[in-house]
């Protein structure tokens, strides 16, 4: 457990707490993991209307190239990631994963490209080491930066482009992954249409100074619900979200993960500029070959949920392995039990029927498309 | 009689049979529950056993055993309404009916008064 006085805050924790939020520690921070409403109210409201997440604890990272050409920067880049940097147009944004050289995953983060500079969003307990990983791995020919001025909140959900359409009406002209800079409330934000819900929405890069202003004033409409960590995770959960630590660590690749969609075709063999990232070997013979575990969504027959660390059968005794759940809850949208987790690729189609051990009964699930709500992003 | 536990039980003591739920307090404290798990009847536990389950959107919870004794009845409302527990914990939302293998052990737990100094 970690101590309570060692936890940093971020700008926005006064706020938290003048709004009755239950307060934990998360990654090192001390977060809201849920405002009076509660965890499903919260989550029904960001599927339905809007709701507003602190997302500061995340780490923001400005990658500028000393030449002054951002294609410097991106390939530089790409030396790190097995993702196409350099064909990210000006404005746009792009899901990316570090990988070591074992082909694992050392986090997954947003890229953006920002015209003259490359704009990193990163998760807040891996930003320290990331933050290291790209001053080494990008030697002398890019600035990193640490932006620790800048608070981030993410705007979720139906209403979200009405909401920010009052402030800045060329919000609706963005598309799913644009990025823009806008004054809302005279402070200017940097806006990603993006988040990680499954739903519309928007990440704005706020100003410190200004952060409690803007995110009070963005509270002040109708619409507008504070969101804590609780429902953050069902919701990413319901969409069929990796959460890093839980889905996705060190020990599993993009490939096993079901995340080769963000490895471009550049990249792959046979691409332009194929290879060249940490652990390309491994990821491309898996892309070609397959593997031999895969990440799968997973929906409980029954009403109770099964959570990470469960064990997975493929028999009702418990005496065939599977696999194993990585995360579990229940999914308010959907109404009952959501799971994902790793099974042996033998039982990774759907519809396949598994056994979860949960409190030494092994009770019935059945491997399911991701996600487990209809995305809505605008594209 | 009223009856508290620290690990934030109620029980309705009647005769030698005790009604058992979670707190006021312990509802609060887990938030939204989504899923009940109740104990068979006819089971028998001991004191500090894990007899039902409660489980938020988040966590999954034990609910402990207060006393000896054997399980009478369960209350199928709350397993088909998780959500009872948290609107009337300490009315429609009892979890079971236990009967108590020593009814003079009850005296051993806190009154109301105790238990709302300890979550105060």
């Amino acid at each position: 457990m970690e101590s309570i006085s060692r936890l940093k805050h971020t700008p926005l924790h006064a706020l938290h707490l003048s709004l009755g939020a239950r307060m934990v520690p998360f990654a090192g921070y001390e977060m809201p993991v849920q405002y009076p409403e509660g965890v499903l109210k919260e989550h029904l409201h960001t599927r339905a209307a809007a709701g507003l997440f602190d997302v500061s604890h995340m780490g923001q990272i400005a990658i500028r190239p000393r030449s002054g050409r951002v294609a410097d920067a991106a390939l530089a880049l790409e030396r790190l990631v097995p993702v196409d940097v350099l064909g990210l147009a000006e404005g746009r944004q792009r899901y990316a994963l570090f990988t070591n050289d074992e082909g694992g995953i050392l986090d997954d983060l947003m890229i953006a490209n920002r015209g003259d500079h490359l704009f990193l969003i990163v998760n807040a307990a891996c930003k320290a080491a990331d933050f290291e990983h790209l001053q080494r791995g990008l030697g002398d020919s890019c600035l990193v930066t640490m932006l620790n001025d800048r608070a981030l909140v993410a705007l979720q959900g139906p209403r979200a482009e009405a909401v920010l359409g009052e402030l800045w009406a060329d919000i609706a002209s963005m598309r799913f992954m644009d990025v823009a800079e806008a004054d809302l409330h005279d402070v200017a934000c940097i806006i990603s249409r993006s988040g990680y819900t499954g739903e519309d929405g928007f990440e704005i890069s706020i100003p410190v100074a200004s952060a409690v202003d803007v995110t009070q004033r963005l509270l002040e409409h109708p619409d507008v619900l504070p969101v804590g960590l609780g429902a953050r995770d069902s919701l990413r959960l319901e969409a069929g979200l990796c959460l890093y630590g839980n889905d996705i660590d060190t020990g599993t690749t993009p490939v096993e993960a079901a995340l080769e969609w963000a490895i471009q075709k550049s990249r792959r063999a046979g691409g332009k500029r194929a290879g060249g990232f940490p652990g390309a070997d491994r990821i491309l013979a898996e892309l070609a070959n397959g593997t031999s575990r895969r990440r799968v969504g997973l929906k409980p027959d029954g009403r109770a949920p099964v959570r990470g660390g469960a064990k997975l059968f493929a028999d009702a005794d418990g005496t065939v392995a599977a696999g194993s759940v990585t995360s579990g809850g229940f999914g308010p949208s959907v109404d009952g039990p959501i799971a994902m987790g790793y099974v042996d690729a033998a039982y990774a189609g759907n519809g396949t029927k598994l056994f979860a051990e949960v409190r030494g009964k092994y009770l019935p699930v059945t491997v399911s498309a991701l996600p487990f709500v209809k995305q809505t992003y605008k594209r | 009689m009223l009856k508290f536990t620290e690990e934030h039980e109620w029980l309705k003591i009647d005769g030698g049979v005790a009604t058992i739920g979670i707190t006021e307090h312990a509802a609060g404290q887990l938030g939204d529950l989504v899923f009940v798990e109740l104990p068979e009847v006819g089971a028998t536990f001991s004191k500090g056993d894990s007899a039902a389950t409660v489980e938020s959107v988040k966590a999954a919870s034990d609910v402990y055993c207060p006393l000896d004794g054997e399980i009478v009845e369960v209350n199928q409302a709350v397993v088909d309404d998780p959500a009872l527990v948290n609107s009337d914990p300490q009315g429609k939302a009892w979890f079971f009916k236990l009967k108590l293998a020593d009814p003079g052990s009850a005296d051993a737990l806190l009154d109301e008064a105790a238990y709302k100094e300890l979550v105060s």
